[in-house]
């Protein structure tokens, strides 16, 4: 059977647990403790995990970290699992579901209880914003509760393995995963912080209140502030068959592989050169994943030079001014259409070309995840410079809705860096506002905003800097 | 709109015109710090940790520039800089010497002799392991130094693979 998992990587150790058996249409499949459901099937050799509801397509696994629909598959019994969040255990059965799933058959497995929790702070997200908000938080004395969708903690910071910029006080030159277990660490030892795992918040109710769906239980989260720090999610690319499955976000391949150490494919074509694209590519290479080329539609290279220049010298060509004109396969991606773009972004005929490729990584930007704000009331504004619909806030991170805060990527894309030092002024706004820290914390505040203004102070901050003018209004 | 923005790749020429190319005179005097981070972006741990202050930075958002009469060669700025933009060159030995980090499998050893490749992926050469140094125990990433007989391959190569 295909094997896709790493066994060598020069930066990651995989803490693979103790073999579990599992069964994939009645048929015994191998995956380990700490891998996914939709983790262990794709490495060992599965593409088509779902089909469509309307048209019956074929669906692979396309997120990875529970905000498409894609991976939803039928759990023992039970329609509707995002397997890519889902721990895999012991026994499990797993079957394909087509369209919107038949109902369960056996009603018990989902007895549900009920839980009041009262905090002082109810933070939802555990990236680096959330993670950093809590800490914060805690050190002048608040209850906080933290959500969190994932098994582990971490958000995306947790796949990060290159080395961070900025300046030695900001970790420059340490590599996100250990940043991020530094942060999991203090967070998991502080007696102030409980981490709700593998819970998802679906609800805001006046003043301060959050319901939660936890594994088995729902909660109700009764607090005096919130802060939403759920990050973003990949946006997709318009083209023809690209929701063929082993067409995936980059972020999907970096979770695969650095999360679960599963390669996503054996030879990619990424399109899009941001610094996601080109970092995500050069982690790729790590991974022993042949990258054929990236391709970008704009005239220039949006990453970072140094980083182009890493996957550059690996022999990765990066095509400007070209775009993917469709993927094609038999149900799954054996290859891609590439085509030049004019200067008005139109294709120009004759110059398509196929490249054939198992995987096609889709890296053109992310968005902001705001539903939950949305659902609160909070004004929310569409900021192109911020990645998307993001909320008016003051400068201390509050937005329209009193109590409600925001940090990270869900305020406006950028780097993990800048989402941890928002999550310091959301945590310290939140506990400065509730009476429960004094002048301290208003100077350690006044401390990192100005260490984030300094960071946002250069050309690559400049797009930022205009976003933030349109939304630290209130 | 410079070339390398649309090609990731960075000429010499280009180099040399922003004085970031050290002077042979200078090489003959020991390993010298070549930086090829050229963009005004938000990073400085490289001039943060010279122990001499040889690297100049006006602000964060500034590109570094070294000073090549202060560096001392140390790698200091080379083993914390987080886009692998820094390589040590030095020709004051036998033969000339460049060292390059390295984070992918498999590691070369000490004595093998490895394919030398340039800014654009292309093999130009060879170079022979004289010396390997992990920054960091916890990861297999390194900085690998090769002894070189051809002087061109110090300013053109920046990237190795291992051969077995
Ligand atoms: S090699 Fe050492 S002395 Fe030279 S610039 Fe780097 S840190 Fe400074
Ligand atoms: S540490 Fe590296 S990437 Fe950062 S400024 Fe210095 S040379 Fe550039």
């Amino acid at each position: 059977m295909t094997d896709l998992r790493i066994h060598r990587h020069p930066i990651l150790k995989y803490v693979r647990g103790n073999p579990l058996k599992f069964y994939f249409e009645g048929e015994e499949r191998t995956g380990y403790e700490n891998e996914t459901i939709g983790a262990a099937l794709y490495a060992t050799g599965l593409k088509e995990f779902s089909h469509s509801f309307k048209l019956d397509r074929p669906r692979g696994i396309f997120c990875a970290i529970g905000q498409c629909a894609s991976c939803r598959m039928r759990v023992n019994g039970v329609p509707n699992v995002r397997t890519c969040i889902t721990p895999l255990e012991e026994g499990m059965t797993v079957e394909r579901q087509f369209g919107a799933g038949e109902k369960p058959t056996n009603t018990e497995v989902r007895k549900t209880f009920k839980k009041e929790l009262e905090a002082d702070i109810a933070i939802v997200g555990g990236g680096p914003a959330g993670l950093s908000a809590a800490i914060y938080a805690a050190k002048f004395g608040a209850r906080v509760v933290l959500v969190d969708r994932f098994p582990k903690l971490g958000g995306q910071l947790i796949k990060q393995t290159h080395k961070f910029f900025g300046s030695r006080k900001h970790d420059a030159g340490v590599r996100g995963i250990d940043i991020a277990e530094r942060l999991i660490k203090q967070v998991e030892e502080n007696p102030n912080i409980m981490v709700l795992s593998e819970a998802e918040a679906f609800g805001y109710y006046e003043p301060a209140t959050i319901a939660v769906a936890g594994k088995d239980t729902i909660y109700r989260i009764n607090a005096k502030k919130i802060i939403m720090a759920t990050g973003a999610a990949e946006k997709a690319l318009l083209f023809e068959n690209n929701d063929l499955p082993g067409v995936y976000g980059a972020g999907a391949a970096q979770t695969l592989m650095n999360t679960y150490g599963v390669k996503p494919g054996d030879e990619i074509i990424m399109v899009g050169a941001g610094n996601v694209g080109v970092i995500v590519t050069y982690q790729l290479l790590q991974a022993g994943v042949k990258v054929k080329m990236i391709v970008e539609a704009m005239p220039k290279i949006g990453a970072y030079f140094v980083h182009a220049a890493k996957v550059r010298r690996m022999g990765v060509p990066i095509l400007t001014r070209h775009s993917i004109l469709r993927a094609y396969g038999e149900n799954q991606v054996e290859g891609a259409t590439i085509v030049q773009l004019d200067d008005n972004w139109q294709p120009i005929p004759g110059t398509e070309k196929d490249v054939e490729v198992d995987g096609i990584a889709i890296s053109v930007g992310l968005r902001p995840t705001y539903g939950l704000l949305d659902q609160a009331g909070v004004k929310i504004q569409f900021v192109p410079e911020l990645g998307g619909h993001v909320a008016l806030r003051n400068r201390n991170l509050e937005t329209s809705v009193k109590n409600i805060y925001v940090a990270g990527d869900i305020a406006g894309i950028e780097e993990a860096s800048t989402a941890i030092m928002e999550g310091r002024i959301a945590g310290l706004s939140a506990v400065i506002d509730m009476g429960l820290a004094g002048d301290d914390a208003k100077e350690l505040r006044e401390s990192v905003r100005a260490e984030l203004t300094e960071l946002r102070a250069g050309p690559f901050g400049a797009r930022i800097r205009q976003g933030l003018e349109k939304v630290e209004v209130l | 709109m410079e070339e390398y923005e649309k090609t990731g790749v960075v000429t010499l020429d280009y180099l040399e015109k922003l004085g970031n190319v050290p002077s042979e005179e200078r090489l003959k005097k020991g390993p010298v710090a070549m930086t090829e981070c050229i963009q005004d972006i938000p990073c400085n741990p490289c001039a943060e940790v010279c122990p001499v202050k040889a690297i100049e930075m006006p602000e964060i958002n500034h590109r570094p520039i070294v000073h090549f009469d202060k560096c001392i060669g140390c790698t200091l700025c080379m083993q914390v800089c987080p886009g692998l933009a820094i390589v040590m060159l030095d020709k004051s030995k036998e033969k000339p010497r460049l060292t390059i980090p390295y984070e992918l499998l498999p590691m070369p050893e000490r004595g093998d002799t490895v394919v030398l490749i340039d800014r654009e992926g292309n093999d130009i050469g060879e170079g022979k392991v004289v010396a390997l140094f992990f920054p960091d125990k916890k990861y297999q990433s390194a900085l690998v130094t090769v002894e070189v007989d051809d002087d061109r391959l110090l300013y053109e190569a920046r990237n190795l693979r291992v051969v077995n």
